[in-house]
């Protein structure tokens, strides 16, 4: 009993420096990517190509002065960033990021809790998220603030309807919830066939795919789609009015909201961990995932770095008239052909 | 899971339950009670999480889950949204006021019992069994277990034994969906 809880705490702790570190890291990442895109350098003053400029913005961060101002919420308004980063952690208490394995002549499940419903607990979790955004907007007494909420919570509400309904196709497929048996069946051939190929739910579920992607974009509020802190027209959204590490947190809550949306991805569409050579090296497994999630995060900053920002309405239009009703189709589609 | 079901059954089951009750009865209570609606609206959410909690402990993982996607995900935040987006347009806050309190009173109870009246009767839950904590009665599976495949059989029933209750809530859902949209236009023009 004792042992469990040991080792479950080390799991945690070590799956969420593993995470504060990738949130750490993807600025870094983020930076250097966008500034070769634009034929920049990037940031390469702190550290050798400048690998320690994370450490230093953070440090720059904490030691800046806190402004608060007068017509505030107290409560919300300090609640408010912890509430924004608290679910985008969460995710990953049921995602699996490993095969089981042994260490020491112990067992190891690399996974912090197998719910077997996996999959509503992610999507439930993620609908959370934008409460840090509502009441950052709300309890900061600014009319710059409470139109990024506005924004953020229209746009969040109308894209989840999208991420929901995206990976129905795959649910049906797969007859499960639990995302170690989601990961367990695309380790098998293509269609049960094709041998040379994995059965990653990318290839039966492109359409799917695409919509989570796209929705998925929309829900973390990243470019082209981050209508909630359009600087060039709402300052900075809902975070304008917060400074010092609150302001980071939301920066934190942010990329965590990405990794764990990829990894999320990851997990349902390509495979999880899953990878050849996994027989004889089964700590290859993690380093796979930790690849596809990478891949996921170059999409995002790629993305970040091509396409201008939406028009609002444009939004909205996009996410109900053309995401929503392809979503939908794949849906029946896809039920259509299980039933066959 | 199993150290999580040792930990709730064997240490925490009860003292979870009463925290998760208060929580729910004094967030409820705060709901209906406080003047600035936006405050309102944050209770509402801590008292449909505790609910989600209650789920849980009951092991209905799906409900639990169901209900902070729909409620806490979903309802609430398009609740929030409407606050927010009339109090900026009206330029003053919301507030609110407990003048339908005889018609309050009247739904909630025959609310309450109805709700009553299908536990006592329908589902055969006793709520106080020897152990002298909720007693794992007959839900929809077999008697003095609870059912471990809970999506299955909810899918289950849903599309056979409660096809007609399932389908009507649907229409009613479908027509006030409808009915808000006819309101909002006739509005505008």
């Amino acid at each position: 009993m004792l042992e469990m809880i040991l080792f479950a705490s080390i799991k945690v702790v070590v799956v969420v420096a593993a995470v504060l570190t990738g949130c750490a890291y993807s600025t870094l990442l983020e930076r250097k990517v966008v500034g070769h895109m634009q034929h920049r350098m990037g940031p390469n003053t702190a550290g050798p190509y400048g690998l320690l400029t994370p450490l230093a913005d953070g440090l720059k961060l904490i030691f800046k002065e806190e402004i608060k101002p007068a017509n505030i919420e107290p409560i919300t308004y300090m609640l408010a960033p912890m509430i924004s980063f608290v679910p985008a952690i969460l995710t990953f208490a049921v995602i699996p990021f490993g095969k089981d394995n042994t260490f020491f002549g112990h067992d190891f499940t690399l996974v912090l809790s197998d719910l077997n419903v996996g999959v509503l607990f992610v999507f439930a979790v993620t609908s959370l998220g934008i409460y840090g955004i509502v009441l950052a907007g709300w309890s900061s007494g600014s009319k710059y603030s409470i139109m990024g909420a506005v924004r953020s919570s229209a746009q969040m509400i109308s894209y989840e309807v999208g991420y929901g309904l995206s990976i129905v196709g795959v649910l049906i497929i797969a007859n499960t919830l639990s995302l170690r048996e989601l990961v367990e069946l695309q380790m098998l051939p293509l269609w049960g066939t094709v041998s040379f190929l994995p059965n990653w739910f990318i290839f039966s579920q492109p359409l799917g795919f695409i919509l989570f992607l796209t929705c998925a974009i929309a829900e973390t509020n990243r470019a082209p789609f981050d209508m909630p802190e359009a600087e060039s027209e709402l300052v900075a959204g809902y975070h304008t009015e917060y400074s010092s590490m609150k302001f980071s947190m939301f920066f934190i809550a942010e990329y965590a909201n990405m990794i764990a949306v990829s990894a999320v991805g990851a997990t349902i569409f390509l495979g999880g961990w899953h990878g050849p050579f996994l027989d004889t090296m089964p700590m290859l497994s993690v380093l796979y995932f930790v690849l596809k999630v990478f891949c996921f995060m170059f999409f995002y900053i790629w993305l970040r770095a091509t396409f201008p920002r939406f028009r609002y309405d444009q939004l909205m239009a996009f996410g109900w008239k053309v995401l929503f009703p392809l979503a939908l189709l794949n849906t029946i589609v896809t039920a259509f052909f299980v039933i066959l | 899971m199993d150290m999580f079901q040792i930990v709730l059954d064997e240490l925490s089951a009860r003292p979870v339950f009463w925290f998760l009750s208060i929580i729910m009865l004094v967030s409820g209570f705060m709901v209906v009670t406080l003047k600035n609606i936006f405050h309102s609206a944050i209770y509402l959410i801590l008292c449909l999480f505790s609910v989600a909690g209650i789920f849980i402990l009951l092991e209905a993982e799906f409900l639990a889950a169901a209900q902070v996607l729909i409620y806490v995900g979903a309802v609430a935040i398009l609740m929030i949204f409407a606050i927010m987006l009339s109090t900026n347009v009206s330029g003053k806050k919301t507030m609110t006021t407990q003048n339908g309190l005889p018609v309050a009173i009247i739904s909630a109870v025959f609310a309450l019992g109805t709700i009553a009246l299908v536990i006592m009767t329908k589902l055969n839950i006793v709520m106080r069994g020897s152990d002298g904590f909720i007693s794992k009665g007959l839900w929809i599976g077999e008697k003095g277990q609870l059912p471990t495949e809970n999506i299955m059989l909810i899918g289950k029933y849903l599309m056979t034994e409660y096809m007609l209750p399932f389908e009507v809530i649907s229409v009613l859902l479908l027509a006030s969906m409808i009915g808000a949209i006819a309101l909002a236009r006739n509005e505008r023009s």
